[in-house]
């Protein structure tokens, strides 16, 4: 693999970029691996990258049924920040940001991560206390969150409305300034160069269609559409199909998996500098750097694996897009879709050991679980190499949904991205 | 958008009218005191999250206000059938039959 620094790109400005060549392999399966990942999106493909680098283990598989980053790695509307309320999310998401901050150098890859702040929309007093309330327990945390007056936000971000008479009135908003965005398919292409450079093997096209237990119970491979491949451990990192996976293994998860939308508009010249979150009218919204505005819904309400959604969600987010930012009300929509999101009770995620020996679980991370990929990535890939969580992931268990320690960030904030 | 028929008001109508409410045929604990914790937790939190095929409830909220059973599709999100609360899952294999 050839470094990308300020000589290559010179070099190849001249020659017209004809001598970048592929930027990772796309070998045949072998007969087995010591490590096989279920998904290549950017948790299965980070969880690759950070078992070579961290724990030494390079005989690694990363199977994905369709192409790498083509599920809501590469569907979602990317934000990023982790002030959300439990001790157990602060740290998870907190170490994830850490990483993203200096993600690019690390993987000499331009994820292009950019800390233009995301704040938070409070439209009633349940809000403004809720924010507050997060805004402490950040504090407590070392995670920045801060308050702002209605003109305070409307400084930090001036196509916002903070009329009194708006149908969802601006009361104030919670601001992390750590918080941003950063580039969905960069980051799944830059840890699938960096894996695939250190030995790892990316098979895309090959869909796991079963999985083989031993006698005793233990894992010990896959079936796949490319025929079967023996693993010493197995980790699911699947997102909306979790629950089809772990069925494979006789695993009944509690998971449900939804539609969640979103939509761009026609690009325009930079209008809106950060990231802004409404919970409670369900739309949020940034610029991308072409200059297309970023817009997300909430969920559909029903269950389904169709990877589409139903218009009338997009239209409650677009009333409430235009209600905020009057000036957004005849700009053009140019495309949406939907991805499949995997929900569970409390709405965090599990990272863990399963009741089956050797198969591992990354799944749950529901409408907001892209801020986390490296962050998850890096403590499942722990969490495989060592048979046993890493600290900072040792309460997102399965277990928890038998023993009632939930962490329930659902009640904290009703929804999250 | 779904157009969903309420077995009551014998009528298909807009998704906007329901409301979605969970997977069907989970029955409540017969005695509560009785349950152990793994059995809680299979009650309250783990669902078959069907790919395919989808027993489901959903309620005509903005209509006669019933809830109601349903098999869906998950994959074409296309209805098979739906049916009264109470009447038992129907027979998987006709309906699938039927949808030939
Ligand atoms: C519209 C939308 C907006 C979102 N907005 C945000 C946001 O602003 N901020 C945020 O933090 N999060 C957001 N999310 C959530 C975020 O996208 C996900 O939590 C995150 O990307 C999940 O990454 P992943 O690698 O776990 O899953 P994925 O990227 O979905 O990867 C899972 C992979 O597994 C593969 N797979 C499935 N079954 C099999 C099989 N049998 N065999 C082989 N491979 C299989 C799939 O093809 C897929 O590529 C959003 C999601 C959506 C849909
Ligand atoms: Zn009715």
């Amino acid at each position: 693999m050839r470094n990308f620094n300020a000589f290559t790109l010179a070099r190849e400005a001249l020659r017209g970029h004809k001598g970048w060549g592929k930027q990772w392999r796309s070998p045949e399966p072998k007969k087995s691996y010591d490590v096989i990942i279920i998904g290549a999106g950017g948790h299965g493909l980070g969880t690759a990258y950070y078992l070579a680098k961290e724990h030494g283990i390079t005989n690694v598989a990363v199977l994905e049924k369709g192409w790498l980053g083509g599920g809501n790695t590469g569907r979602n509307t990317t934000i990023i920040r982790s002030n959300y309320l439990y001790d157990e999310s602060a740290g998870l998401y907190d170490h994830s940001v850490k990483l993203w901050e200096t993600l690019s150098e690390e993987l000499n890859y331009n994820v292009m991560f950019s800390q233009r702040g995301v704040m938070m929309l409070a439209h009633n007093v349940h809000d403004v206390q809720s924010a507050q309330r997060h805004i402490h327990a950040n504090r407590l945390n070392g995670v920045d969150n801060e308050w702002l007056t209605p003109q305070q936000a409307k400084d930090y971000c001036p196509p916002l409305s903070i009329s009194k008479s708006a149908r969802y009135p601006v009361m104030g908003a919670a601001l992390q300034r750590r918080g941003g965005v950063a580039r969905h398919d960069a980051v799944a292409w830059g840890f699938a160069r960096q894996a695939s450079a250190m030995g790892v093997d990316i098979i895309q096209n090959c869909e796991v269609i079963s999985i083989d237990r031993a006698p005793s119970g233990e894992v010990t491979g896959v079936q796949t559409t490319k025929g079967p491949i023996g693993a010493k451990k197995v980790g699911v990192v699947a997102a909306g199909h979790t629950s089809v996976l772990m069925e494979m293994a006789g695993v009944r998860m509690p998971l449900e998996s939804y539609p969640l939308q979103a939509l761009v508009s026609e690009p325009v010249k930079p209008v809106f500098p950060c990231v802004v979150m409404s919970n409670a009218v369900h739309a949020y919204i940034s610029q991308s750097d072409k200059g297309e505005l970023v817009i997300g819904a909430g969920t559909d309400s029903y269950l389904s694996y169709s990877q589409t959604g139903s218009m009338h969600i997009l239209q409650h987010t677009l009333d409430a897009i235009i209600e905020l930012y009057p000036m957004f009300s005849r700009m053009k929509m140019l495309r949406t879709w939907g991805g499949i999101v995997d929900v569970t009770p409390d709405r965090s995620p599990i990272l863990a050991k399963t009741p089956v020996p050797n198969l591992y679980v990354n799944c749950g991370w529901g409408t907001g679980g892209f801020k986390a990929t490296p962050g998850s990535a890096n403590v499942f890939a722990h969490t495989i190499a060592r048979d046993e969580p890493h600290k900072i992931n040792a309460g997102f268990t399965l277990e928890r949904f038998r023993t009632g320690r939930l962490i329930d960030e659902a009640a904290a904030a009703a929804v999250a991205h | 958008m779904l157009l969903i028929h309420c077995p009551y008001c014998d009528e298909t109508l807009p998704e906007p009218e329901f409301a979605y409410a969970g997977e069907a045929h989970i029955d409540r604990p017969a005695d509560p005191q009785q349950l152990s914790d793994e059995e809680w937790r299979d009650f309250l939190f783990i669902r078959t999250n069907a790919k395919g095929p989808h027993y489901e409830r959903w309620r005509h909220i903005n209509g006669c206000a019933r809830f109601f059973n349903a098999v869906r599709d998950t994959v074409s999100d296309k209805f098979l059938t739906t049916y009264k609360a109470g009447e038992a899952r129907p027979d998987l294999a006709k309906l699938l039959e039927g949808q030939k």
